[in-house]
C-alpha cells in the first residue's frame, strides 16, 4: 500500500531545515510509517468508538486553587534573551 | 443587483476562575509581567497539564444559557502552530468533540426577534501577550517583540455563531446581548477594552435570495461593540464596491483600523495554516452524565431575555430594560431601589442617562462609582418629599457617582435642600406680601399671571432654596 508523502511540506511546518540527503531518508521513513497506518486503517472497525486516550479514564479535574509560581528571574535565566521582564523574540512576521 | 449580508461571529471570552485552565498559576490581569507562570504554562518539559474542573463548570453554564447541548463525551486536543505567543509550540483546545453544540441566542433588533444559531462553545487557553516594538507598534513592521506569559493557560471558552447574522446591526445587537448572557452568568468580566472578551466576524455578501455563500473575509481587531458595527459597515460597503464592479472578493483576515475607520489585509494565506490537531494524549475526556449537567442546569440565574420581559410587563422602556438586563450591577442597583420603594421608570431614567454619561466622562465603571441601591432609592425620596428639585437631584448625583456619600450628606453639604416646609415659607411669603401690595391687589382681582412673579421673588429671597410647589400652594390659599 504506497503511500506519497510531501517531506518538504512537513518540514517547513516542523521549521526544520534539512539538506536533501536527509530529506530523502526522512521521506523513506514517513513513508514506511505512513504505510503501516494506513493498513490499521483499512481494519473493519465499523462499531469501534475512537479511542483518543489509552487509558481506561475519563474526568480527571484540579480544583480551581491557586499555586505557586516560579520566579521570575529563574524564569528569564532560561531564556535566549530578554528585554527587562519580557522574553524577547523576533519579529513575527515577514512582510 | 442588491446583495444580502451575511456575517458570522466567532467570541473568545476569558474565564473569572481563581487559576488557569491548566495549571494553579492565578489569573490576574495586571500582574506584574511573566510572575504567573509555572512549568505547565510554559511548557516546559515533563510538565503536565490538570483540567481547572470549574473552568468545565463555567463552560457548560455558557453552553446550557445558549441553549446547546452538552457532549456526554469530549476531548481536548492540540493545535500546533509556531508563534512566540504559546511557548509549548501548541495551544490545548477542542477541536471535533467540543463540549457544547447546536444552541442558539434570540437577538432583539429594534423590536424584531431573530434566532442566532451557536454552533459550538468549546473550551481553550489563552496565548501570551506579545507587545511589538519599534515603528508604531505595527505587527508588520515590528523590529522584535516583548512576551509576557501571564496570559498563556487562562481559561479561554470560544463562542462560534452560524452564519445568521444580516446586518452589522444585528451583529452588534448579538454581541451586546451575548456579553449580557456571559456577564449574568457570572463566570467573566467581560471586559471589550481589556480583551477579555473579544470577537471577530466572517463578513460575506450574496445576490438577494440565493442561497449559497459568497467568498467570506474575517474581520479581526475590533474592541467595542460600536468598532464591531462601524468596521462590518465598511467591510459590507467594500465588498458590495467589488461585486458592483464585477471583481472578485479575495478570502483573506482583514484587520480594522479604528482611527482609519478602514480595514485592511494582514498576510495572504499562501500556505493555508496547517494546525495538524489531535488528542491532547496528556488529558483525559471530559464526559458530563445528565445529573451533572441537570445540575448546572438548575443552578442557571435569570438571564437577559427573562430578565428584559419583567422588567418590560413592569412598565419599563426598552433602552432601560436593555440596561438592567444586561449589566448585573446596574440590575443589582435598580432591584435594590425599586425594592426599597423608589419608582422604576425614575431609576431607570437616571441609571441610562446621568449615570451612564457621569461615568462615560469620568472613565469609570458602575461598580468604582459611588453608585448603590439604597442611595438611589434614598435620592428618589427626597425628590418625592419636594426636598430636591429635579435639577438639584442631577447635582447630587453626580456627587454620589464620585463616591462623596449618600444623598442626604451631599444635599445638605451643597446646600441644595429645598425649603417646603409650611411653616418655614409662611414667613417668608408674608414678607414678599407686604412690600408688593401692588401684585397682592392683581392677586385679588384674579391676575393668573401674577403669581409667578411674587413665586419668583419668593425664590429670591430664599435664596432659590423654596420649593415651588410649595410656594404656590401658600400663594393660592392667600388670594383665595
Amino acid at each position: 500500500m504506497p503511500v506519497e508523502i510531501d517531506i518538504a511540506k512537513v518540514a517547513r511546518l516542523a521549521r526544520l531545515s534539512l539538506t536533501d540527503e536527509q530529506l530523502e531518508r526522512y521521506r523513506v521513513q514517513c513513508e514506511v510509517v505512513l504505510e503501516h497506518a494506513a493498513r490499521v486503517q483499512a481494519l473493519p472497525t465499523e462499531g469501534v468508538a475512537p479511542t483518543s486516550h489509552p487509558l481506561p479514564r475519563t474526568n480527571v479535574f484540579r480544583e480551581d486553587e491557586v499555586a505557586e509560581c516560579l520566579d521570575r528571574e529563574e524564569v528569564l535565566a532560561a531564556a535566549p534573551d530578554r528585554d527587562g521582564d519580557y522574553f524577547l523574540v523576533p519579529r513575527i512576521l515577514d512582510e | 443587483m442588491t446583495w444580502e449580508t451575511v456575517i458570522g461571529i466567532e467570541t473568545h471570552v476569558e474565564l473569572t476562575t481563581a487559576s488557569k485552565m491548566f495549571c494553579g498559576c492565578p489569573v490576574d490581569f495586571g500582574a506584574p509581567p511573566n510572575t504567573n507562570v509555572c512549568p505547565v504554562c510554559l511548557g516546559l518539559p515533563g510538565a503536565l497539564p490538570v483540567v481547572n474542573g470549574r473552568a468545565v463548570e463555567y463552560a457548560m453554564t455558557i453552553g446550557l444559557a445558549l441553549n446547546c447541548s452538552i457532549a456526554p463525551h469530549s476531548v481536548f486536543a492540540r493545535k500546533n502552530y509556531f508563534y512566540p505567543d504559546m511557548p509549548k509550540n501548541y495551544q490545548i483546545s477542542q477541536y471535533d468533540e467540543p463540549l457544547c453544540v447546536a444552541g442558539h441566542l434570540d437577538v432583539d433588533t429594534d423590536g424584531e426577534v431573530a434566532r442566532i444559531g451557536i454552533t459550538r462553545v468549546h473550551m481553550e487557553e489563552d496565548t501570551g501577550k506579545s507587545t511589538h516594538v519599534g515603528d508604531g507598534g505595527r505587527i508588520q513592521a515590528a523590529s522584535h517583540s516583548l512576551l509576557d506569559f501571564n496570559r498563556a493557560g487562562v481559561p479561554l471558552m470560544e463562542i462560534v455563531s452560524e452564519p445568521d447574522l444580516r446586518s452589522p446591526e444585528q451583529a452588534r445587537a448579538f454581541v451586546a446581548e451575548l456579553r449580557g448572557v456571559i456577564l449574568r452568568l457570572g463566570v467573566s468580566d467581560a471586559k471589550l477594552e481589556e480583551g477579555s472578551m473579544r470577537f471577530d466576524a466572517n463578513v460575506s455578501l450574496r445576490p438577494s435570495g440565493s442561497t449559497e455563500f459568497g467568498t467570506k473575509v474575517e474581520v479581526k481587531n475590533m474592541n467595542s461593540l460600536r468598532s464591531l458595527q462601524r468596521a462590518l459597515e465598511h467591510e459590507v460597503e467594500r465588498q458590495q464596491a467589488l461585486l458592483d464592479a464585477g471583481e472578485p472578493v479575495v478570502q483573506e483576515t482583514r484587520h480594522w483600523n479604528e482611527d482609519a475607520g478602514t480595514t485592511s489585509g494582514m498576510r495572504s494565506k499562501e500556505e493555508a495554516f496547517d494546525y495538524r490537531y489531535f488528542p491532547e494524549p496528556d488529558l483525559v475526556p471530559v464526559e458530563v452524565d445528565d445529573a451533572w449537567r441537570e445540575r448546572v442546569a438548575g443552578a442557571l440565574p435569570e438571564l437577559p431575555a427573562q430578565a428584559r420581559a419583567r422588567y418590560a410587563s413592569a412598565g419599563l422602556d426598552p433602552v432601560a430594560a436593555d440596561l438592567v438586563s444586561r449589566d448585573p450591577a446596574a440590575g443589582t442597583i435598580f432591584e435594590e431601589a425599586t425594592a426599597a420603594g423608589a419608582d422604576a421608570q425614575t431609576v431607570a431614567n437616571w441609571l441610562t442617562g446621568e449615570v451612564t454619561a457621569l461615568l462615560r466622562r469620568q472613565d469609570l465603571s458602575l461598580e468604582q462609582s459611588g453608585v448603590t441601591g439604597a442611595g438611589l432609592a434614598e435620592l428618589a425620596e427626597m425628590v418625592d418629599d419636594g426636598r430636591l428639585s429635579a435639577s438639584a437631584a442631577k447635582e447630587v448625583l453626580a456627587g454620589v457617582v464620585a463616591g462623596e456619600g449618600n444623598p442626604e450628606s451631599i444635599a445638605a453639604e451643597r446646600d441644595l435642600i429645598q425649603v417646603s416646609d409650611v411653616s418655614a415659607l409662611e414667613p417668608v411669603v408674608e414678607e414678599v406680601l407686604a412690600a408688593n401690595p401692588d401684585a397682592v391687589a392683581k392677586l385679588h382681582e384674579g391676575d393668573g399671571k401674577v403669581i409667578g412673579f411674587l413665586i419668583g421673588q419668593v425664590m429670591r429671597a430664599t435664596g432659590g432654596k423654596a420649593d415651588p410647589a410649595a410656594v404656590t400652594a401658600i400663594l393660592r390659599g392667600k388670594s383665595a
